[in-house]
Order: C-alpha cells, then sequence, then structure tokens
C-alpha cells in the first residue's frame, strides 16, 4: 500500500502538487507511480521558463522497463526544476515526496484548488 | 524428413495426450476455405544433391582479381576469424536479452563498442545496425530529434550515390528535405558552402569521398560549427587506423559518426550481410537507435554485462522510440571485433597502409596508358578515379575475360557522371604482380578499340 | 570472469608508414590492443562458452522461432563463388547467383499466394518500413492523401508502431477480446477516410488463430485501406494459409526464423517482402528480373513507382542463399511438415503444463506454433514473478520463453518450441516446470535468487543503466 500524504493534491496521471506559496507549486510523481515503474534510471527535467500545458508531457522518466511521459498537472510556467535527480534518480523511488520533486510551477490558483485531493487520488489508485 | 526427429509412435503419443486423432486436426480452428497447399514449389532433395547443385551455380561466378569498392572492398579476413565467429554458441544464439546465459555475446558487443569508440574517438558506439548507408539515415533522424526545430539535411554530392538513395528513401516520409552541397569538379573535394541554412540540422562529412579523394575535414568541420550544423561523419572504419579520428575534426568535433563495417572482416558476399556502424558524443545516447551493451555487476558483485537502455527501443517504447530497428547484424559484428583483435593496432595500421600504397603505385601505373587521365587533384586513400578514352562499363566488362574487375564506372553509380570515369579500390591483397597484369590487361583491352 | 581484450598490452612490432597524405588528415595514435594470435583465439572460444544457443539449448523463445540452423545452408552460402562476389560485379558474371534469388523470389511468392516479392529488406522491422512504405506510395499514387493513420492490435510486435512512425503515419492501437480474437467492434469504429491501413500478425501474438480474418479484410478493404501482415509467426501455417488468399495486400518473411538461417547472437535477418498485385509496383528495389542466362538487378529507373533503396545494395545475400537452400532441401512437403510439427509440440507442452497447474491463456482455443501461460496464481501465492521463473529454467540448460509479452496477459511467458525439438526434449521442459512449480510454492527464494548456476548470477540492469559504462 503506497503512501498519499493527506497535505498534497493529486493528478490522475500520478503527479502530486504541493503549495509553496499561492501561485507557486511544487511537482513530482507519487509513490504509487514510482512502485509502477521500478527503478528508475534516468530523468528528463522540464526546462525553467518552459511554458507547459495541464495534462501535456513535460518530460521524460524512465527506468529499466519502460519509459514515462511525465505530465504537468497544472498550466503554467516552470520556474524551478530539480537538476540533483539527474544524477541521483533514485530518488524518486527512495523519497518521491522529499529529494525526489521534479520540477516548480507558477500556475493559478484556481486550477490548483481542481486537483484531486488525497482521498480522491487514493480512490482513483483502488487503494 | 529433414530437421523433425519425431517418429510415428512418438507422434502417436503426442497427439493423443492433446487428444486429437490426426496432425490435420491442429489447424481445426483455420476456415477451410483458407487451407491451401504448395505443391508448385519442388519436391525437397538431398543434402548431397544440394550441394552439388550449389557447387555448379557457385563456379558460375569465375574467380576475379576485384578492384572494385565504392563501399565495399575484398580485404583479407584471417582464417581465425570465421573459425570463431561460425562457433554454434555465436552463430544459433538469439539477441541476448536474457543476460545470464548470453555473456559470451554481451561481453563480445561491449568489447565491439570499445573497439568502435576508439577507432572514431567518440565516447558512446551501439551494437550494431544493418548497413552504412541506413545507419546514415539513423544518424540524420538522430540529428533531427537533437534539432526539433530543423527540418533538413545537408549533404554534399561526395556522398556515395548509392547511399544517397537510401537516405532518399527513409528520410523524405518523416517530413524531411535533403539538400545537396556540390563538389569541385577539379579537386573532387567539397566547396565550402557561402549561405547559411537556417533550417538545416546537421552536415554529412564522407571522408573518403565517392570518388576516393581526402576532405580537408577540420575546415569543414570548423565550417559547419560557425554555422551551429551537427557534423555526422560518414568514415571506412579501416582507413580509421591511419586517418584523423573524426571526434578530432574541427574544434569540437564530429556529433555523430557512422560507417560500413564490411573492411573489418566481413565477406564481399555479392552486397550483405555486412553491418552499419554508430557512434556518438555521450550526451546524446538517449537518441540512439539500436542496442547497446553496458557493463555491470551481478547479485554477487562480479563483473557482468546486459543490454542497457532499452527503454528508447521498439519493445517498449513502441511508436516512440527512437528506430524500429529490432534485428541487427549480430554475427557481422562477432567477427568484425575478433578481426579487429587479431589484426591489433599494428596489424590494421599495416593492411591500411599497404591498400593505400598500392593504390598511389596502380594510380601511377594506369595513368601512363595513352588517353588516360586522372580527373581530380585531391589526395586519395585506396581509391581514386581513372578518366578512359572510351565508356567505362566497356571496359570494365573486357576486362573480365583477362580475370579482373576493373572497378565500378561512375555512370553505374550516378546516371549523371562522366561516362568515361571508373572508380578504382586497392586493398591489401593487391599484389605487385596483379597491379602490372592489371595494367597491361588494360593496355590491350584499350588498344582493341 | 574473463577480462577484456584490452587487457592484452603487447606493443607488438611498429609498423613503418610511407604515405602520400598530408599529415593534418592523419591520426596520431590509435589505442588499440595487439594481442597474439593464440590468445585471441583463447578469449573469443572461452566467451562464446559463456553463451545458451540452440546448438547446446532447448530455446523455447516464443516469437523467435528458434528451430535449427542446418548446415548444408551455411556451406552452400559461403561457397567461395558467391563469397568472394563484390556487389558492383556485373550481371553476366553472377548469374548463378541471380538465378538463385529468382528462384527463391518464386518460392516465396507461391508459399505467401502474392503477387511479386523483392528480396531486399535487412530485417523483419525493415520489410515492415517497406510494407508500410508502399501502403503510403499507393495511397498517394491515387491522391488519397488523406490517409495518414494506421490501426495497430495492442497486443502487437513493438516493431509494429515503431516503423509505422518511421513511414510517417499515426498509430492508433486496437483492443483484443477475451477470446484472443480482434474486437470487430473497435474495428468498424476506427476504419475511416484517414485510415491507410491495418498491420496484423496471424496467428496473432496471443498464440491463436484470428479465425475472423476474411471479414476484417473486407471491412478493412471496404473502407479503401489495405491490410499489412507481419510474417513473424508464419511458421505456424507454412505450406498451409497464404497471407495473400487470407486478404492480405502486403507482408514481410523473418527468413531468420521461418527459414531456419541463423540468429547470429543478433542478426543478421532478412525481411523479403511480398505484395499483391496492386502493391507490386511499389515493392523496395532492386528485384532480380530477366530469365535463364540473362538474370539482372532491375534499375530505380525502370520502376519509379518503387519506394526506392533500403539499403547500398540488394540485402543480406548470404541469410537469402541460405533460406534458399532450406526451402529446396525440404520441398514442399517438408515445410508443410515444419508447421505441423510445430503446432504439435506446442500442443503438447500447452496440454502438459495445463495438466501440472499452470494457467493456460486462452486455454479453450487451439494452440498454434506458440501459447502463453500465466505466472499470475503463483505470484499471488508467494510473490514469484515471470522473471523469476524465467531465470529459474536457465539453471537448467533450458532458454527461457519471452517474458511480459504480449503485455495483455499478466506474468506471461510465450513458449515456442519449434518444429526441431523432439519429444524428449519436450518432456524434459514439462519435468522441470513441475519442479520449478514445486519450488514456486515451497521455496520461492530458490527462483528470486537464480540462476544459481551459470557464468553469472542475476544480472543488476539498474546498476548498468544508471552508471552506464558502455566502452573502455
Amino acid at each position: 500500500m503506497s503512501q498519499v500524504p493527506a497535505q498534497l493534491r493529486y493528478s490522475t496521471t500520478h503527479e502530486w502538487v504541493a503549495q509553496l506559496v499561492p501561485g507557486r507549486y511544487r511537482v513530482g510523481i507519487t509513490d504509487h507511480a514510482q512502485e509502477l515503474l521500478g527503478d528508475v534510471v534516468f530523468v528528463e527535467l522540464p526546462q525553467t521558463g518552459q511554458a507547459v500545458q495541464a495534462e501535456a508531457a513535460c518530460g521524460v522518466i524512465e527506468s529499466v522497463k519502460a519509459a514515462s511521459d511525465l505530465y504537468s498537472p497544472l498550466s503554467g510556467e516552470v520556474v524551478a526544476s530539480n537538476a540533483e535527480l539527474t544524477d541521483n534518480p533514485q530518488w524518486l523511488n527512495e523519497d518521491p515526496y522529499d529529494k525526489g520533486w521534479i520540477f516548480e510551477i507558477q500556475a493559478d490558483e484556481k486550477d490548483f484548488a481542481q486537483l484531486l485531493d488525497a482521498a480522491a487520488y487514493q480512490n482513483s489508485i483502488g487503494e | 524428413m529433414p530437421y523433425i526427429p519425431h517418429d510415428s509412435a512418438e507422434t502417436a503419443a503426442m497427439l493423443e495426450a492433446i487428444g486429437v486423432a490426426r496432425l490435420e486436426d491442429l489447424f481445426d480452428e483455420i476456415p477451410q476455405a483458407l487451407q491451401s497447399d504448395v505443391s508448385a514449389l519442388p519436391e525437397g532433395c538431398g543434402e548431397a544433391r544440394l550441394r552439388r547443385e550449389m557447387e555448379e551455380r557457385a563456379a558460375e561466378q569465375a574467380p576475379l582479381r576485384c578492384f572494385a569498392g565504392a563501399g565495399a572492398y575484398a580485404h583479407h579476413i584471417p582464417a581465425i576469424v570465421w573459425e570463431i565467429a561460425r562457433r554454434g554458441e555465436f552463430y544459433s544464439a538469439y539477441t541476448p536479452y536474457q543476460a545470464e546465459a548470453s555473456q559470451g555475446t554481451l561481453q563480445l558487443l561491449y568489447e565491439f563498442q570499445s573497439f568502435m569508440t576508439r577507432l572514431t574517438g567518440m565516447e558512446i558506439s551501439n551494437a550494431s545496425l544493418y548497413d552504412g548507408a541506413s545507419a546514415l539515415a539513423e544518424a540524420c533522424l538522430m540529428a533531427l530529434r537533437l534539432r526539433p526545430a530543423a527540418r533538413e539535411i545537408l549533404i554534399p554530392e561526395g556522398l556515395l550515390p548509392h547511399w544517397r538513395r537510401v537516405l532518399d528513401a527513409l528520410l523524405p516520409m518523416q517530413g524531411i528535405r535533403l539538400r545537396s552541397l556540390p563538389q569541385d569538379p577539379q579537386s573532387g573535394r567539397l566547396l565550402l558552402p557561402g549561405e547559411d541554412f537556417p533550417e538545416a540540422a546537421a552536415l554529412i562529412l564522407p571522408q573518403i569521398n565517392r570518388f576516393g579523394v581526402l576532405e580537408e575535414v577540420d575546415a569543414l568541420a570548423h565550417w559547419a560549427e560557425s554555422h551551429n550544423l551537427l557534423r555526422i561523419a560518414v568514415v571506412n572504419p579501416l582507413a580509421l587506423a591511419l586517418l584523423k579520428a573524426p571526434g578530432d575534426w574541427g574544434e569540437q568535433g564530429a556529433d555523430i559518426v557512422v560507417g560500413e563495417g564490411q573492411p573489418l572482416g566481413v565477406p564481399l558476399a555479392a552486397g550483405g550481410p555486412y553491418f552499419g556502424f554508430l557512434t556518438c558524443r555521450r550526451d546524446y545516447v538517449r537518441q540512439l537507435p539500436g542496442r547497446l551493451v553496458a557493463k555491470t555487476v551481478d547479485a554477487a558483485g562480479q563483473v557482468a554485462y546486459c543490454l542497457t537502455l532499452q527503454a528508447r527501443e521498439q519493445h517498449i517504447r513502441r511508436a516512440g522510440a527512437t528506430s524500429n530497428i529490432c534485428t541487427n547484424q549480430g554475427l557481422l559484428v562477432t567477427a568484425a571485433t575478433i578481426h579487429l583483435a587479431t589484426l591489433g593496432a599494428n596489424g590494421l595500421r599495416a593492411a591500411a597502409a599497404r591498400a593505400h600504397q598500392q593504390a598511389q603505385r596502380l594510380r601511377a601505373l594506369l595513368a601512363r596508358l595513352p588517353g588516360v587521365e586522372l580527373p581530380h587533384a585531391g589526395p586519395v586513400f585506396n581509391e581514386f578515379v581513372l578518366r578512359l578514352p572510351r565508356p567505362a562499363p566497356s571496359v570494365r566488362d573486357g576486362l573480365l575475360a583477362h580475370g579482373f574487375l576493373a572497378g565500378v564506372p561512375l555512370i553505374e553509380l550516378n546516371p549523371a557522371d562522366d561516362p568515361h570515369d571508373l572508380l578504382v579500390a586497392c586493398t591489401e591483397l593487391s599484389e605487385d604482380e596483379d597491379l602490372d597484369g592489371y595494367a597491361s590487361a588494360l593496355a590491350g583491352v584499350l588498344g582493341e578499340a | 570472469m574473463e577480462e577484456t581484450i584490452f587487457a592484452c598490452q603487447h606493443e607488438g612490432t611498429p609498423v613503418e608508414l610511407e604515405l602520400a597524405i598530408p599529415a593534418h588528415l592523419l591520426r596520431d595514435d590509435l589505442p588499440l590492443p595487439n594481442p597474439s594470435e593464440l590468445e585471441v583465439l583463447r578469449h573469443y572460444t572461452r566467451l562464446s562458452q559463456k553463451n545458451f544457443s540452440i546448438d547446446t539449448n532447448f530455446y523455447p523463445l516464443g516469437s523467435c522461432t528458434m528451430k535449427y540452423n542446418p548446415r548444408i545452408a551455411h556451406e552452400v552460402a559461403t561457397l567461395p563463388g558467391f563469397s568472394r562476389l563484390h556487389p558492383a560485379t556485373p550481371a553476366v558474371a553472377a548469374q548463378g547467383l541471380l538465378r538463385s534469388l529468382a528462384e527463391l523470389q518464386g518460392w516465396l511468392a507461391e508459399l505467401t499466394g502474392m503477387a511479386a516479392v523483392s528480396l531486399s529488406p535487412a530485417a523483419g522491422a525493415q520489410g515492415e518500413l517497406a510494407g508500410v512504405a508502399m501502403i503510403r506510395a499507393y495511397h498517394q499514387a491515387r491522391g488519397d492523401t488523406q490517409r495518414q493513420r494506421i490501426l495497430i492490435p495492442q497486443a502487437a510486435h513493438g516493431t509494429n508502431p515503431a516503423s509505422a512512425r518511421m513511414a510517417g503515419f499515426a498509430v492508433t492501437e486496437l483492443p483484443n477480446l477475451p477470446n484472443g480474437d480482434l474486437d470487430l467492434d473497435a474495428l468498424r469504429a476506427a476504419l475511416g477516410p484517414e485510415v491507410a491501413g491495418i498491420m496484423l500478425t496471424n496467428p496473432s501474438t496471443l498464440g491463436v488463430f484470428e479465425r475472423q480474418i476474411q471479414e476484417v479484410a473486407a471491412l478493412v478493404h471496404g473502407a479503401g485501406a489495405l491490410l499489412y501482415y507481419d510474417g513473424a509467426n508464419l511458421n505456424a501455417i507454412l505450406g498451409r494459409v497464404k497471407p495473400g488468399e487470407m486478404g492480405f495486400d502486403v507482408m514481410h518473411l523473418n527468413l531468420h526464423k521461418t527459414f531456419a538461417t541463423p540468429h547470429g547472437g543478433g542478426g543478421p535477418g532478412s525481411g523479403a517482402v511480398a505484395a499483391a498485385s496492386r502493391l507490386a509496383p511499389y515493392l523496395p528495389v532492386p528485384r532480380v528480373v530477366g530469365e535463364a542466362g540473362s538474370y539482372r538487378w532491375e534499375s530505380h529507373a525502370e520502376r519509379p513507382e518503387s519506394i526506392g533503396q533500403l539499403s547500398a545494395y540488394a540485402g543480406n545475400i548470404g541469410v537469402l542463399l541460405r533460406a534458399h537452400a532450406y526451402v529446396r532441401r525440404l520441398g514442399h512437403t517438408g515445410l508443410q511438415r515444419v508447421s505441423a510439427y510445430a503446432a504439435l509440440n506446442a500442443n503438447y507442452l500447452m496440454h502438459g503444463l495445463r495438466r501440472q497447474g499452470y494457467t493456460v491463456a486462452f486455454a479453450e482455443r487451439r494452440a498454434t506454433h506458440e501459447f502463453i501461460i500465466s505466472v499470475q496464481d503463483l505470484h499471488k501465492a508467494s510473490a514469484v514473478r515471470a522473471l523469476d521463473v524465467a531465470k529459474r529454467l536457465l539453471d537448467f540448460g533450458i532458454h527461457a520463453p519471452t517474458i511480459y509479452f504480449p503485455q495483455l496477459v499478466p506474468e506471461c511467458l510465450l513458449i515456442e518450441p519449434t518444429e526441431t525439438e523432439s519429444k524428449a526434449s519436450l518432456d524434459r521442459f514439462l519435468e522441470v516446470m513441475a519442479q520449478i512449480r514445486r519450488e514456486a510454492l515451497e521455496e520461492p527464494e530458490r527462483l528470486r535468487n537464480a540462476p544459481h548456476d551459470l557464468p553469472v548470477r542475476r544480472v543488476d540492469e539498474t546498476l548498468a543503466a544508471r552508471r552506464l559504462q558502455v566502452a573502455e
């Protein structure tokens, strides 16, 4: 049974979103997602300054046996990415909600409010 | 019945275990209307009969002293090479997906990748593609993935025409434009373009070009760097025993290097199977097409090898893969790796130097014949163009009777070329008496006119 | 562990070079080893001994048709009259070769029920690319340029969608029904004026014959689209069912599977393409044309509708000569026996494994030349996975079946024994599978830590990808 922290919001494509300040959000993949992927060996990060659309691919996460697109849960502008993941892709497996954060985005508060809460996400993954 | 071991008692026992009466019942789900036969095919024959038939057909190809090249060369292959490559453990193994059962093939491929990165001066090599021409097409697709805004590839007319035709077949389907850059007819070398190509991703740089002439690769690579173009080098791997490695071209080196592996222990075999190789910078590894082997450890911590970054490939990424390639040219790479090891650094340099020296000698011999000219002034490696006083195809045909395959008429590769031009290649197999014999036979054939 | 060849550090005898090449075009050093010939011989012989191969092991690798590679085929294909022939040799000096290839073209046309064959594609995936490119060319020649989409079943080989993309198509995946057949309602819904064609394997990758194929063909043709046949599973129906008569328009053959040419540790293959008459003009060049005594390679200029040339020369000739020898040796009755005994061996194993308690996918269906089992029950009982079963088989000297393909069946193994395996060999496989099943339930660690008796233990693929040491 994977962890779904109560204070975060979620997308159906298995990203978590944390509000840093209203309008600025941190994004990663959920514990459930990393379990599905298996050992992550590579992360292609979105570029700082890149404009991204909600539900559109903005990066790639690669494990030994799979490659999955990383989807942005919100529309907006990427304002930071976790460059340390490039050398430490295993953080996505070991610590997906903290050291394994992937990028930060400037986005609309109203869109954030539309995301799934922990209970709804837990429900969506059948746990 | 050939290669099927079952006797009638075994077949009967197996049918009973399955619960059917006859072999034909195993096909009872197939609609009757679709069941057919192939009695128009010949009856089978025994091994002795087959061998006799094929020996007769093989004998129809009389032995010729081979001076033809244009991308495929008659090199010596040490006896040890195919003695080992033909071992059943290499010959009849599958792709090494089960690493623990394939350490032999995997370590050999890792060694192949190491040979190719060292020869080309690059960091990453895949484990082979179909042939040199299709490897070049893959390199172009790779360049466009690295430069997604670009639409165009710059292709010198010095690229072999049959390679160019492969690009013409494979690239426009994906909306890629091919733009030709002219050669200087006097030197036989690529002219530095005076214009910009804002939509181009890469410049292809064949060293050696299709006239056998060596290009000024540093200047060309430098021009491409200053125009923000990727450099795709096309090389002969044996020539790289002597020539500057593409990793050292210009200020920054080539980005991708491809070539035809046939000169490394692969029989001519009328055009295949050969193998293509592709090496590149480390930064580009996730855009690499084809298989890749890595060194790692096993559960006990000992050195082991396995296929890696398979998420690039079609069996995982499907429509999003870097290429559709699955089966590559593993057995030819096995031979090439053993060939490279057997010759070693010194043997490769000696073979390359001998091919070059014999080409110099033959070129001088033939240029003395009346009416024969050398149209290009640039330096050559082991191959050169001869301009004959008569159309090259008929001269080539005339020399067949003297036991020589005299070369490749350029007009047979490219209808726009001068019909009098013949591309002539030497290798370390070209002995002095062959050169003299060629010169006197050519003199005779030209004199017959 | 065997060191790499780069551990051989002899200087060797340096070479004196006299070169008429400007110095700035030359390299300074060549960082390669100089091993002795005996060192090379021992090194690569020892490496070969670390491999499984058909010559040494049973190899029931689904979808790969790992049958015996007759050595006579190798012998005749490498006769000097063929192997030393330069590709630019004029046709007049290559009649024996060209005649053999012309025969092979004709035989493959007869076997597939197609009008014409081009032998040039270097492997199955290149044959697929040729086929979908021909479909593109056909529609374009008719001015039907809106057909930009190819339909492919979800269970298809990964090369199918990848090849369609290389030919510039978009891909739509179609579902299969629980009984393994294609979902015709989904097909009807997907067909339309933008669909260029469909790529199918029959028998499908699920190991069953697609019984509705004639209806599929009628639907697809009715919508103006074409059918591509992936020949990967042709061994199942060789000499019995012709793709051309099933309604397919174009196909490739895997000569390195069905026609017993060796896999060589990953190649070379040969992916000859065959086409019905309306697609024949688009076949890749060159084909052998002409008649006895005057065979030659055709040029692109005499068949300008062709999709063109896919490799520098005419394909993997050495592989084609092996396939030619195989057809000649077996003849039409021998070829029909291939599919009969391939089906016999597969159905025998399927029934044997079912009796042991293994879950067979599509158990109510007849197996073709291959079938699927799922070890989902073992996974639930003791967390053993298909991967663990595969690795444990290696300890018994049996190569693992294909695992996790097709992806529709969880924890699956795709098993293809081929016709050249004896009943004794199949019975041993059944015994070993029974033991593995017991171990999975009683001592699952034994499977999870397998293999135990190979040159290496389980290989760390994660470290390989993270460290990425791919040359030295």
